[in-house]
């Protein structure tokens, strides 16, 4: 069987639940390109083909997407993708030391990953938690608040196959080819469990209800 | 004390369940639903335009009134699409709300679709926060499940259906038009406007884009009238909003309160600067809105006072540095950031943002001149106004801004041939020798 055919027999039914969606199907491009990394662990030409036959487009119009999204990998990344948030604020709290860290400690630079496959690492622009800054991603999951120690503890769980647990997020870790499914939209039932609060979401609402304010007291 | 914070959209994120339907209606959800179904949608757009509800994604245009825009009658389909590609350095006020309280959001979608007539709803959610989606996914499923999405929705005839889009990684997709690109398939790149998405938007049909925040208060609003809402706030920047604060102040967070808040009165609450700092600047709306000093303390934190004291109130994502804080740094930074998250469709942006991170690195290291400095400031007049969207004017708030208040430091780069600020002083941690 030629791959891509290999592809669109473990698919296929998935490609079409996504297409249906959408009022027209071209919207499904991200989702399954979301979906064949989940299969192939990043965007290969044969996933590209699969696409483009999904849709009915050329290869060139799928790669060209497929080539402007950071989260769409056109190399293996690990199985575990660590990423710094490096972008301002991060940064000077802590990010750009953190980062160079886990280089060293890695002994791996951007965009690369260890030699069993295991970890990747990459250095991150804003991921929307300021307020938790350092931030670190790992499959997209939010380990907040990091030093370079606690950074270093977190690769070295992700490398010993430990039970590691985001700050804010699921219960239990789960790999980039399973995080890529939830993102393809199919969730995995993770949703309930986790944290979803933490001491920077609460801040203000802790210090509002200490003083019994309302809006309706605010007039 | 007078009332400074007034929790509504983070009323409930204390409680562990807050996320659930079952939580949601526990506090109070879903009460404005039928209320709304219970109104003609027109009636539904004048409740939001008595509210002066402005859009809270940073633009800060009136939620009621780009409902209007869309044209009834036209026999199209009409699309609303939420965005939730929160992105911008600084933002993080729509993550938590989706993490705690995606429901608010899901009814407000509901509520909004039926006053435009709009069959179809999507969140274009990033994709890089993956429990944010699942999250979403779980919301979606529980309101479909309980009748509030589908078909003939509480008997009212209307049917509504919602998807979770996940974006791929690209802060570009925050700008409106560039996001329908993206959703319909294509590279995330803007398109040029006019047609505005009201006429011409998802598919060439009339579209709302509206911010999850904006969405997420639509409720409250129905649930407690307009002018509940339209009590709070400034005369012309009405109601509540979450403020974010983050960077060396003691307790970052999340701190909803009505607009016209000044930065004194929340820094009072999250305890200052951190122990032994003062604070140097900050970004009161995120990195494209230009910086403040200490001198603005006290501007309230409206749109009109803001824009009065030289910047914007963008997402009021204040961002908070001491004294600490090498300000070339931060904003050489920034511009990398705009330069590798141009979509490259305009030159003034795409060429632009790479001249003016080469100078700006080259004065962080202690080179180039006093010169470049102006040679900075005429690029980004150039850029401003030019570009194609929002992106490209985003470069010069922080350039200019920097250069208008700390010029004395960039000198001082150049006059010690090198960055004069130890970066481990900064970190929230002690740093080993190296």
């Amino acid at each position: 069987m030629a791959p891509v055919d290999d592809l669109r027999s473990k698919l296929g039914a998935d490609a079409a639940e996504i297409i249906g969606r959408y009022p027209k199907p071209r919207s499904a491009m991200l989702p399954l390109l979301h979906l064949v990394q989940s299969e192939e662990g990043y965007v290969t030409e044969d996933g590209i083909a699969f696409v483009a036959a999904e849709l009915g487009l050329t290869v060139a119009e799928v790669a060209a997407v497929a080539s402007f999204y950071t989260m769409l990998k056109r190399a293996p990344v690990g199985e575990y993708h660590v990423g710094v948030c490096t972008n301002s604020l991060c940064a000077v709290m802590g990010g750009d030391a953190i980062f160079a860290d886990l280089q060293e400690h890695l002994g791996v630079g951007n965009d690369e990953t260890t030699p069993n496959g295991r970890v990747s690492l990459e250095h991150l622009e804003c991921n929307a938690a300021c307020d938790y800054a350092p931030v670190v991603m790992v499959n997209w999951e939010f380990f907040d608040n990091m030093t370079p120690q606690a950074a270093r503890d977190l690769v070295d769980g992700l490398l010993a196959d430990a039970d590691v647990t985001p700050t804010r997020g699921a219960p239990r870790l789960c790999t980039w080819k399973q995080a890529s499914r939830v993102l393809a939209g199919f969730p995995d039932g993770q949703a309930a469990g986790g944290h979803t609060a933490g001491d920077a979401t609460l801040a203000g609402l802790r210090i509002a209800k200490e003083q019994g304010w309302t809006p309706e007291g605010a007039k | 004390m007078t009332t400074i914070l007034t929790p509504a959209l983070t009323a409930h994120w204390d409680e562990p369940d807050s996320f659930t339907l079952a939580a949601y209606r526990r506090d109070g959800g879903y009460q404005a639903l039928p209320k709304a179904l219970a109104m003609e949608p027109d009636q539904v757009i004048q409740t939001l335009k008595d509210s002066v509800l402005r859009g809270r994604g940073g633009a800060g245009f009136p939620t009621g009134v780009k409902w209007g825009f869309i044209p009834q009658g036209d026999g199209k389909p009409h699309y609303l699409v939420v965005n939730a590609d929160e992105s911008e350095p600084g933002a993080c006020k729509d993550v938590p709300t989706m993490l705690a309280n995606p429901q608010a959001l899901v009814e407000g979608i509901i509520i909004t679709c039926y006053a435009i007539r709009a069959d179809r709803a999507f969140i274009y959610v990033r994709g890089e926060v993956l429990h944010v989606v699942r999250r979403l996914q779980h919301a979606v499923a529980e309101a479909r499940e309980a009748g509030f999405i589908g078909e003939n929705i509480l008997g009212s005839g209307f049917d509504l259906d919602i998807v979770v889009h996940a974006g791929a990684g690209a802060y570009i997709c925050g700008e409106e038009t560039a996001l329908l690109d993206s959703l319909e398939g294509y590279r995330g790149q803007p398109r040029l406007k006019p047609p505005f998405p009201a006429t011409a938007g998802l598919y060439a049909s009339p579209t709302v884009v509206n911010n999850v925040e904006s969405i997420s208060t639509v409720p409250w609003i129905l649930h407690n009238g307009a002018d509940e809402f339209a009590d709070l706030g400034t005369e012309r920047s009405k109601g509540f909003g979450i403020f974010s604060l983050s960077g060396h102040v003691t307790r970052s967070g999340q701190y909803e309160a009505p607009l016209g808040t000044t930065l004194r009165e929340l820094l009072d609450l999250a305890g200052g600067i951190r122990a032994g700092h003062r604070l140097k600047f900050w970004t009161p709306g995120g990195s494209s809105t230009p910086l403040f000093t200490d001198q603005h303390l006290d501007v309230p934190l409206d749109y009109e006072s803001v824009a009065k004291a030289g910047s914007m109130l963008g997402t009021r994502s204040i961002q908070l540095f001491d004294e600490t804080v090498c300000v070339v740094r931060v904003v050489l930074r920034w511009i990398e950031f705009y330069q590798h998250e141009s979509c490259g469709k305009c030159t003034p942006c795409r060429e632009g943002s790479y001249w003016v991170v080469q100078l700006l690195d080259d004065l962080e290291h202690g080179k180039g001149s006093e010169a470049d400095l102006d040679k900075l400031l005429d690029i980004c007049t150039n850029i401003t106004g030019r570009a194609f969207c929002a992106l490209g004017d985003s470069i010069e708030a922080p350039v200019k801004s920097s250069i208008t208040y700390f010029r004395d430091e960039y000198v001082q780069h150049l006059r010690t041939g090198g960055c004069p600020f130890d970066p481990a002083a900064s970190t929230l941690f002690a740093m080993e020798p190296a």
